[in-house]
């Protein structure tokens, strides 16, 4: 007989997660649901939606307005979220954690509030190749108010991009370098501490689009040094219409506010508004307070788990799943970096997506198919879009099976 | 939802060996249709003969759907008038969107694409072909008014 050590951490029991999420109960066109599609967005735990719930029933007023007693509660849970956040990615203050709607958002607010302010003509943005239309649109927006130029690095056929080439495209006129910590399409993991560093010694500054991110592993900002991190709080089994801008500081004091209205100001008058210290600056609005509830309450879970077993939890999946998936007579995996996060891509013989996606849903998997708002990735790997798989947390290895079964089907009826 | 429905022997047929597929050249009208949302890309040539669509071809790339409805919508408007091509497209518009409408007899094989109308999200690739159709014919009523 053996007894385990007290001090040892709990096996990762997925089938108690899964319990956690009230929505993997349900089934779809009368079969259980198989979710596969976490990297478009997550599902909530219980825990994250009674938060909400309690929040909304028992203590919502504006926030940073009332002396009152629910305003009063309002604002210590909303500034709450604010240091949970700043603790689960290890930014320096709270003065560094700017609430936004989400990625998008923040890096819109990067592009209009920094660089639109500092970009010269022939200055340069640089990009990769493998990042979502919310990373590449947004500065082709500020480019075209500017004269700057946007490059991107280019990626090899597994979806890399190397130091080295990243190293070849930064040049003297670069000015900023955004890239993805992990590509939503193909599941890459970006080398963003070591890009950070080679950008800033070139005296560019780095945004890192953490989106895909921050849900499987550790981010530690402080580790990282990049300048500007963006992510959104429903990848993360959080709500929807919330997500962070983490900033340096030092450039956002310098940065002017982006959105002006209430919450953003010290006094108006009609000559003359100053403006409000950080992070406030660049909240214009009441803002998403509930959303704010949700996410602090998702972090509550994801620290509850632990990110290391998530992120073990996932990589095993993900090792599973690229096994039996490869098997697949006529099937191709897309995006085949040695350091992947939790999603894989793939097509099957010259079935299009969109026909798996329909066939797959039936069957009760949830896969998302398209261009995953990455255009010029599946220009590179010359496909119109592809299907892919995710796995969260609460992914378990029978939807693997659930996935391979129900492709088979697709072959079936495709011949 | 039955997939058999949506994926019937001739949508399969006609998506594996699509009719009229290419591009006529010289073509007295063209137009490209394009679906942001799945990538969906087809490229149609007409040839006209007063009044009447006298030959048409279609390429490009996309689902099963997308490519049986242009391979079917090709076979069943060539010799066809405009006001026929009109009409038909007119009852395929109302089978493919109304879910409980009749499906009219003179439809002929285009009644296959009936059971798409059980899955909204695929319906504009049903008629993605049947837009740049449209466009391609609209075109040339205008060049034919330009002159």
């Amino acid at each position: 007989m053996s007894v385990a050590p007290a001090h040892a951490a709990p096996a990762y029991d997925v089938n108690r997660v899964w319990r956690d999420f009230p929505i993997l109960a349900r089934e779809v066109h009368g079969r259980p649901l198989v979710f596969l599609d976490s990297a478009a967005s997550s599902q909530r735990p219980r825990a994250v939606i009674e938060a909400v719930d309690e929040y909304e029933e028992r203590h919502h007023a504006n926030v940073h307005r009332g002396v009152h007693l629910l305003s009063q509660e309002a604002t210590a849970m909303f500034e709450h979220a604010r240091e949970r956040v700043r603790g689960f990615v290890n930014a320096a203050s709270i003065r560094e954690v700017i609430f936004t709607r989400g990625t998008t958002e923040s890096i819109n607010l990067v592009a209009q509030s920094y660089a639109r302010n500092r970009l010269q003509p022939g200055d340069e943005i640089l990009l990769t190749a493998l990042e979502h239309h919310a990373n590449i649109v947004p500065w082709q927006l500020v480019a075209g108010q500017t004269g700057a130029r946007v490059r991107a690095v280019p990626m090899d056929r597994r979806g890399v991009v190397s130091l080295e080439d990243f190293t070849a495209c930064l040049g003297p006129r670069t000015k900023i370098v955004a890239c993805a910590h992990v590509s939503n399409a193909l599941g890459t993991v970006l080398p963003v501490r070591e890009i950070t560093r080679l950008a800033h010694a070139r005296g560019a500054v780095v945004l890192v689009d953490g989106a895909q991110a921050v849900p499987h592993q550790r981010v530690d900002l402080a580790k990282l040094d990049c300048d500007f991190y963006a992510f959104s709080a429903h990848k993360m089994y959080g709500p929807t219409g919330i997500g962070v801008l983490v900033g340096r500081e030092s450039l956002l004091e310098a940065m002017p506010p982006w959105q002006g209205g209430g919450d953003m100001i010290l006094t108006v008058s009609f000559e003359k508004s100053t403006y409000n210290e950080l992070p406030f600056k660049f909240e214009a609005g009441t803002p998403n307070i509930s959303g704010a509830v949700g996410l602090a309450a998702a972090i509550d879970y994801i620290d509850g788990l632990g990110i290391e077993n998530i992120h073990a939890h996932e990589q095993r999946l993900l090792t599973i799943a690229t096994e039996k998936l490869a098997r697949i007579p006529g099937l191709t995996i897309i995006g085949t970096a040695p350091e992947k996060a939790s999603v894989i891509s793939f097509t099957l013989d010259d079935i299009h997506p969109h026909d798996l996606g329909t066939i797959l849903d039936a069957e009760g998997v949830a896969v998302r198919t398209g261009h995953h708002c990455a255009m010029p990735v599946m220009e590179f790997f010359g496909v119109p879009a592809t299907a892919r798989a995710s796995f969260a947390c609460y992914s378990r290895e029978s939807d693997i099976d659930a996935l391979v079964a129900a492709l088979a089907k697709a072959r079936e009826v495709f011949g | 939802m039955d997939l058999k429905d949506l994926y019937r022997e001739v949508i399969l047929d006609h998506n594996k060996s699509p009719r009229l597929f290419g591009r006529l050249e010289p073509a007295d009208s063209s137009a490209d249709g394009h679906n942001p949302l799945c990538g969906d890309r087809l490229h149609v040539t007409v040839r006209l003969d007063g009044d009447r669509l006298s030959d048409l071809r279609f390429e490009g790339k996309g689902c099963a759907i997308s490519v049986a409805s242009a391979s079917l919508m090709c076979e069943a408007v060539k010799g066809k008038r405009r006001d026929e091509i009109a009409h038909l497209y007119g009852e395929i518009h109302e089978v493919l969107t109304k879910h409980d409408a009749p499906v009219p007899e003179d439809l002929g094989k285009l009644a296959a694409l009936t059971g798409v109308r059980e899955f909204p999200v695929r319906v504009k690739c049903a008629s993605l072909c049947w837009h740049t159709l449209n466009a391609a014919l609209d075109r040339s009523a205008q060049t034919v008014k330009t002159e």
